[in-house]
């Protein structure tokens, strides 16, 4: 292994079957039905993926989300204010712990 | 953006011969092996619906993924006589339809007087009208009445329902003159119910991916291009980019080719494969020779016919349902995924 992460490692995905077969198969059956267009449509769907592989920082699922909303028929403004929702909600996360921070500093002080 | 054809640029992959050769020298599966998978191959052809003329090359826009490689600096297009030898061969041909493409193929200074021909014949008129045209001049500013008074069908590309995406593949300003043509067609009833003037629009991917859901894609189209624009049509159909010509070339200068092949083979549906156009479509060049679709014309890979009858002045159509269909790894473009033809989507 030279490096962490190969883009050829992502089509190999699949083959994580070679290991445990049924769990592999139960995930990925899983993973089809979630995708599929339901209450919220295909396209929706990869968006919230896209912003969520910026979340988690996974260099097989960015490049997956973005083929994949290019294919949905999104343009560059939508995909890039998917990515600031991420950063946004990750930002929001920190930030509102702030508050716990504020109550612990005014506990403490006089 | 290059205004130049690869033609006028003397590039390599301008010519079909290299093409071929590139497509075919990658080590991929064969397309005929997976039609040989589902007994399709040789891939035989079914009762002739559509006569798809190339009236020829030259056009007022040089796109990024035109299979043609037409622009304003190519010269070749379709004389009065073959237009003739056309007219004959459909008359005696079973086809419904005929499919005028080009280039902008309303620039051929015959289009006006062959599409009032072939309306006398009672044949179903579609034209791939580029848009622009209509607004490049004032003399082709009367096109949507002409086409309303033959009842023809026009089908014109539009990538997307803003200009990003629109002018990155097919130039600098072409989604606002579009804009402006799709308003004076919807003038003159294109696209509005109950006119009986159908307008439909074709979505291709602006890049190495493929198209989405055509459906989904649709109602989007729809609803932007209504609410942002006024504008209405009829059906949008999803085309997938073959990688024949300028498309090709982006793809190998990209770096995207190897991908984009993978992707297409991977996609290879063979419902798509049974309902490709080619079965039922003869596609006629600028000069008059024939080939089994507007890819394999731009690849000059003839119909397998014998040479003396290669040419729509020996039109023989008995003989023509004979023939199979010349394939290559190009066709994947056409079986992958939904399947995409010059009326959208197959499977």
């Amino acid at each position: 292994m030279k490096t962490y992460y190969n883009p050829d490692d992502l089509k190999k995905f699949g083959n994580i079957s070679e290991f445990e077969p049924n769990l592999a198969k139960k995930f990925f059956d899983y993973y089809g039905d979630v995708f599929k267009e339901g209450a919220l449509t295909a396209r929706e769907k990869a968006l919230i993926a896209l912003a969520v592989s910026h979340t988690i920082q996974c260099p097989y699922c960015i490049d997956a989300y973005t083929q994949d909303t290019l294919e949905k028929g999104c343009d560059e403004a939508q995909v890039m204010e998917a990515v600031h929702v991420a950063a946004a909600i990750r930002g929001g996360a920190s930030l509102v712990h702030g508050v716990q921070m504020m109550n612990k500093y005014k506990e403490l002080s006089m | 953006m290059s205004t130049k054809s690869l033609f006028a640029l003397n590039h390599e992959l301008a010519t079909a011969k290299n093409q071929v050769q590139f497509l075919e020298s990658t080590l991929q599966v064969p397309f005929s092996e997976k039609l040989k998978a589902q007994q399709l191959f040789p891939l035989s052809v079914k009762p002739l619906e559509i006569f798809q003329v190339n009236v020829g090359k030259m056009c007022n826009q040089v796109c990024k993924h035109c299979h043609v490689d037409a622009g304003p600096d190519r010269r070749e297009i379709m004389t009065r006589e073959t237009m003739q030898l056309c007219l004959n061969a459909l008359e005696k041909s079973g086809a419904h339809t005929v499919d005028l493409t080009g280039g902008a193929p309303e620039m051929n200074p015959d289009f006006r007087w062959f599409v009032e021909e072939i309306s006398k014949l009672e044949k179903k008129i579609i034209v791939r009208c580029n848009l622009t045209i209509i607004v490049s001049n004032k003399k082709y500013h009367d096109l949507p009445d002409f086409f309303k008074k033959h009842k023809v069908e026009v089908v014109s590309s539009l990538p997307y329902y803003s200009s990003v995406k629109t002018d990155s593949q097919r130039g600098e300003g072409v989604f606002h003159k579009s804009v402006q043509a799709l308003k004076m067609l919807n003038d003159a009833g294109y696209g509005k119910e109950k006119s009986g003037l159908i307008l439909n629009l074709v979505y291709n991917p602006a890049g190495a991916f493929l198209p989405a859901d055509q459906l989904a894609l649709e109602r989007e189209f729809k609803s932007k291009l209504k609410s942002n624009f006024d504008i209405t049509f009829n059906n949008l159909f999803a085309i997938t980019n073959l990688p024949v010509s300028r498309f090709l070339e982006y793809l190998e200068r990209s770096g995207n080719y190897v991908s984009y092949m993978e992707k297409l083979i991977n996609a290879y549906n063979p419902a798509a494969a049974e309902n490709v156009m080619c079965r039922s479509t003869l596609s006629i060049g600028w000069d008059g020779y024939l080939y089994d679709c507007d890819f394999n014309q731009m690849l000059e890979l003839k119909t397998g016919l014998p040479e003396s009858k290669q040419h729509i002045s020996a039109f023989d159509p008995e003989l023509l349902q004979q023939r199979h269909i010349k394939t290559g790894q190009h066709c994947y473009g056409c079986t992958a995924g939904a399947g995409s033809s010059c009326g959208g989507t197959v499977a």
